[in-house]
């Protein structure tokens, strides 16, 4: 089992069908999945709507099993949630009954960090955030943009091996989104971290990630993966940069017309 | 002026209402038999509180504390068993299908026998005491609890749970660092609700099945068509009802004081 790992993350022959209520049969969500994301790289998955890539994500983080192949994790079989997986999720998924030093120091204190150690990383990782001030600021007092920063500060604090991002920035405006990208560059690199992205958007792919993979409609597999070279930070309006749009909206509208199709 | 405008807004109408009551008497569309002007109520009350010239208030001078301190006892002890027992069950059913498929059945066929119903039941089980009180009111208050816990932790988002997961909470500890303070919310609806019923069976059972308390006075008094001491009474329970719905407001507050800001605020 062991052998077959390479990647930091080794996915194997990942399948995952959904029961159809009370009948038989099922959705098939992934189908044949193998994929291999390696130590330090940005590896995003883009794909249209409903084709699965919160599902891979989901059993990437543990919270959801898969029907057939297995995922790996530095060789080890994923099974459920656990503090070497990082997840940011769109929905933020603060606590909203714990100021912003209380969500950052939750995971450190969970896993049995002392109280004053926690709180001096929990300072560490608001300030990389730009979270500075607002320590005692409850979740619903801040703004989207702000919110996503907790989040991120809170799983970094606890030092995953791997940040799972799923579609983090899509619920905020474009402004702010284009903000975080650049923040999250710039974050990733001081802290060096292997991440996971999702996105259906193909400037956010192009912008963050060192590989980008394109998945099909359903049943979900991976149809190509792009390498992205460009130095960070990127230049969306270069002509590398938009070929490589360019190439990965060809690909992912034969994929929307397919669905379109079913 | 603004404080000013709304402390007015706030007593105008029991104001209004007192007066009606006072000049209905006094122009004798009530009977001063049957209803005493508030007046009268008033000063009688004041007697039963700090104690009166024998010829007015012989039965019940200056016993009005103690028998606001049995209800209050009464009270307190049916609600702090029923809120220990009724977050614990609305725990173990809400969170876990063992739980619910053993005891959620039962307490859903006792739930609609009404707590009056058991009364009767309670006296000859337990006696004329405090005991069978006591017995009442928790048979009341628990539901309220039980229910609202039981929904508060249904309703906890599952993304929360996952936070928690990925975060490195183990599973025994989701129930404290998660589902409790999601929950919690819920859990003091449940409970102010109870503590309004707790007041209710208070004085249905006092009436019935013990020698003490306001409920007992009011029973006594309507013996003694002494209709200032019903009604003063009546005030004593809702005015001890209110004090009870505000303590708990504000240990609620002092608990949940992250929800602010979440909910809607009435507009001006």
């Amino acid at each position: 089992m062991t052998g077959a790992a390479s990647g930091k993350i080794a996915i194997r022959g990942l399948r995952k069908v959904f029961a159809d209520r009370g009948g038989r049969g099922g959705t098939v969500a992934l189908d044949g999945i193998d994929l291999d994301v390696q130590e330090g790289e940005f590896f995003c998955l883009l794909g249209p709507s409903g084709c699965g890539k919160t599902t891979l994500l989901n059993i990437l983080a543990g919270f959801d099993q898969p029907t057939g192949g297995e995922a790996l994790l530095d060789g080890r079989r994923i099974s459920a949630p656990g503090p070497d997986r990082g997840v940011v999720f769109q929905e933020y998924a603060l606590f909203p009954w714990l100021s912003v030093m209380d969500n950052v120091m939750f995971g450190l204190i969970e896993t049995g960090t002392p109280r004053p150690k926690a709180r001096e990383t929990a300072e560490q990782y608001i300030a990389l955030t730009g979270l500075r001030g607002f320590e005692k600021s409850l979740p619903h007092q801040l703004s989207g943009g702000m919110r996503q920063r907790v989040s991120l500060a809170r799983v970094l604090a606890n030092s995953p091996e791997i940040l799972l991002l799923d579609e983090p920035f899509a619920a905020l405006d474009a402004q702010t989104r284009l903000l975080m990208q650049r923040e999250l560059i710039k974050i990733i690199q001081s802290v060096g971290k292997t991440c996971f992205f999702i996105t259906h958007s193909i400037d956010e792919a192009i912008f963050l990630g060192t590989r980008v993979a394109i998945m099909t409609a359903r049943p979900g597999r991976i149809k190509k993966i792009l390498e992205v070279t460009l130095p960070y930070l990127r230049d969306v309006t270069s002509s590398e940069f938009n070929a490589l749009k360019r190439e990965a909206l060809k690909l992912i509208e034969e994929e929307v017309e397919a669905a379109g199709r079913q | 002026m603004r404080w000013q405008q709304e402390q007015v807004r706030r007593i105008a109408v029991p104001l209004g209402l007192v007066l009606v009551w006072e000049a209905a008497v006094r122009l004798q569309l009530v009977h001063s038999a049957f209803v005493p002007r508030p007046s009268v109520v008033a000063i009688n009350w004041f007697y039963w509180i700090a104690g009166g010239p024998e010829e007015v208030a012989p039965l019940y001078s200056a016993t009005w504390l103690n028998h606001v301190l049995s209800s209050t006892e009464r009270v307190m002890a049916g609600l702090l068993i029923a809120t220990v027992v009724g977050i614990v069950l609305g725990i173990l059913v809400g969170r876990f299908r063992a739980a619910e498929q053993l005891l959620d059945p039962t307490l859903q066929v006792l739930r609609p026998i009404p707590v009056s119903a058991w009364l009767p039941f309670a006296v000859v089980f337990f006696g004329i005491k405090n005991v069978s009180a006591i017995f009442l009111i928790f048979i009341g208050a628990i539901f309220p609890i039980y229910l609202n816990t039981y929904h508060g932790v249904r309703q906890v988002d599952r993304i929360l749970i996952r936070a928690s997961q990925m975060l490195g909470t183990k599973s025994h500890r989701i129930l404290w660092r998660v589902i409790l303070p999601a929950a919690l919310p819920a859990i003091f609806t449940g409970l102010r609700l109870a503590a309004g019923l707790a007041w209710v069976l208070v004085i249905v059972s006092e009436m019935l099945a013990v020698k003490s308390g306001l409920g007992y006075v009011m029973w006594d008094a309507y013996f003694f068509m002494r209709m200032d001491m019903i009604i003063a009474a009546m005030f004593s329970v809702g005015l001890m009802g209110f004090l009870t719905d505000r303590v708990i407001i504000w240990i609620k507050d002092w608990f949940t004081g992250w929800t602010q800001g979440l909910t809607m605020e009435p507009v001006q």
